[in-house]
């Protein structure tokens, strides 16, 4: 298979986005989903636990240079930067990149140079412009990118934000995005 | 963001024949720090020196050494706070002091200790469980400009308030305020509680042991490193452990992954709290 790594980034309104992301994919989802989600920097890991209750995939909260497996459901800690190696993670307490730690572009800057075209890239609902350049560099590295449908979005500006920076492989509502990611990791849509 | 069009192999080889450089010409060694978040910095070291390449960066580093001070603030990783990760003072409060209580004499090593922040936090905790005259803190950090503040104590008022909230959640007995005195922008703290800490430069990639300790604390500093040169740097700090000695993490740091595990024992679920058991 091409694919071996999806990374998510939402902000505002994300939490119910990502419950419906991921209570649409099946328990034997082959592919590691690595997830950015904005929230306050004294969050705990309720974020991970709460996500818990949508899915049956296993999800985890993130801890250094843990390695990335397939099936399983990664959180960025709350007030981390999370980058990806080859084959694991690592975290940074560097400043807030446009006001956030964790930052989307820091994720998927770091996927796109690691993982290169076996990236999938996808961005929900948020109120800034965090991932813009992170799928850009998606896209320039051969991975593929994927937005949830501005209208349809709870703030549509972060999708925006992305689609006028750079070419955008899928424009999808939420509901199509976890049939879209099971398709192609099964193998079924090879080309993007 | 013409950088980050580069091609990331090439861009790979300037890394590797820069860090290469570096260290046989200055001694300081980044060669096995890790990737990801070491090529973040480097980009943004590039642009803050106007320059267009990394191939760029070395010519001037190697010639001139005012570079080469920027470029050890640039890629060292200073972000720190007073009683940072409350939770994590409050178990050390409940499980360490009264351990290290029945010790006549605590040596403790702070790897890595940034301007200082957390070394004045455990002065602080230390004094307020009685046994700070008992004990020495040995300060470490490779950058000697963060050190120089670390010794002078001085820190931003405008910070305070943030940093009473994690106190006041970190166990603190008392008043932050108490330690230090408001002076135009600066709180300055008393120099009561530096009187046991020894400040050092110290470089973990490079340096041996100095010493044993009862207590070694490196928070947030091995995440800058690869699985290699973590790995080494437990050898070191395990070396460098008294028997039943504490080994203090960060909180999203874990040993785990190293080759020391099965020799520690870990003191609070949840915190990064290890005892040496070996």
């Amino acid at each position: 298979m091409r694919y071996e790594l999806i990374v998510v980034g939402a902000s505002l309104g994300g939490f119910h986005a990502l419950e419906m992301l991921l209570g649409g994919l099946p328990p034997n989802f082959s592919l590691p989903v690595v997830i950015v989600q904005h929230r306050s920097s004294d969050s705990d890991d309720l974020l991970a636990v709460l996500l818990k209750r949508k899915t049956r995939l296993p999800v985890v909260e993130v801890e250094d240079k843990q390695a990335i497996m397939p099936g399983q459901v990664y959180i960025a800690p709350a007030n981390y930067h999370l980058l990806v190696e080859e084959g694991h993670f690592a975290l940074s307490t560097e400043p807030p990149v446009e006001f956030a730690r964790p930052s989307i572009d820091v994720l998927f800057e770091s996927a796109a140079e690691a993982f290169r075209e076996r990236v999938i890239g996808v961005l929900l609902t948020g109120s800034n412009r965090d991932g813009a350049q992170g799928m850009a560099r998606i896209k320039e590295c051969g991975g593929i990118t994927l937005v949830q449908d501005p209208a349809s979005a709870e703030s549509g500006r972060m999708p925006e934000a992305a689609i006028a920076a750079s070419e955008i492989d899928r424009v999808l509502p939420l509901p199509e995005i976890a049939t879209f990611l099971i398709d192609i990791s099964t193998g079924s849509k090879v080309k993007a | 963001m013409t950088r980050a069009k580069a091609d990331p192999d090439l861009e790979a080889v300037e890394i590797k024949l820069l860090l290469e450089g570096v260290y046989l010409h200055y001694g300081y060694d980044f060669r096995e720090y890790a990737s990801a978040s070491l090529r973040r910095r480097l980009r943004d070291f590039v642009r803050s020196e106007n320059l267009a390449t990394l191939s760029q960066v070395q010519d001037r580093i190697l010639h001139d050494p005012a570079c080469f001070e920027r470029f050890i603030v640039a890629l060292t990783v200073n972000v720190t706070a007073m009683f940072r990760d409350p939770s994590f003072y409050l178990a050390f409060r409940a499980k360490v002091v009264p351990m290290l209580k029945t010790y006549p004499f605590i040596r403790i090593w702070h790897a890595g200790c940034s301007t200082g922040e957390e070394v004045y936090s455990m002065a602080i905790l230390l004094t307020e469980e009685g046994i700070y005259e008992r004990c020495r803190i040995y300060a470490t950090d490779l950058n000697e400009a963060v050190l120089k503040r670390a010794k002078d104590g001085i820190f931003p008022l405008q910070f305070m308030q943030g940093y009473i909230g994690n106190y006041l959640k970190s166990g603190g007995k008392g008043s932050l305020s108490e330690y230090y005195t408001a002076n135009y922008d600066n709180a300055i703290f008393r120099s009561s509680l530096k009187e046991n800490i020894v400040f050092s430069q110290h470089n973990l990639v490079t340096d041996g042991s100095f010493n044993e300790f009862n207590v070694i604390l490196c928070r947030n500093v091995l995440i800058y490193f690869n699985q290699v040169l973590q790995n080494r740097v437990h050898n070191l700090f395990f070396e460098s452990l008294a028997p039943f000695g504490i080994l203090g993490l960060g909180h999203k740091e874990t040993i785990s992954y190293s080759p020391h595990e099965q020799h520690y024992q870990v003191l609070e679920v949840g915190e990064k709290l290890y005892r040496r058991i070996t």
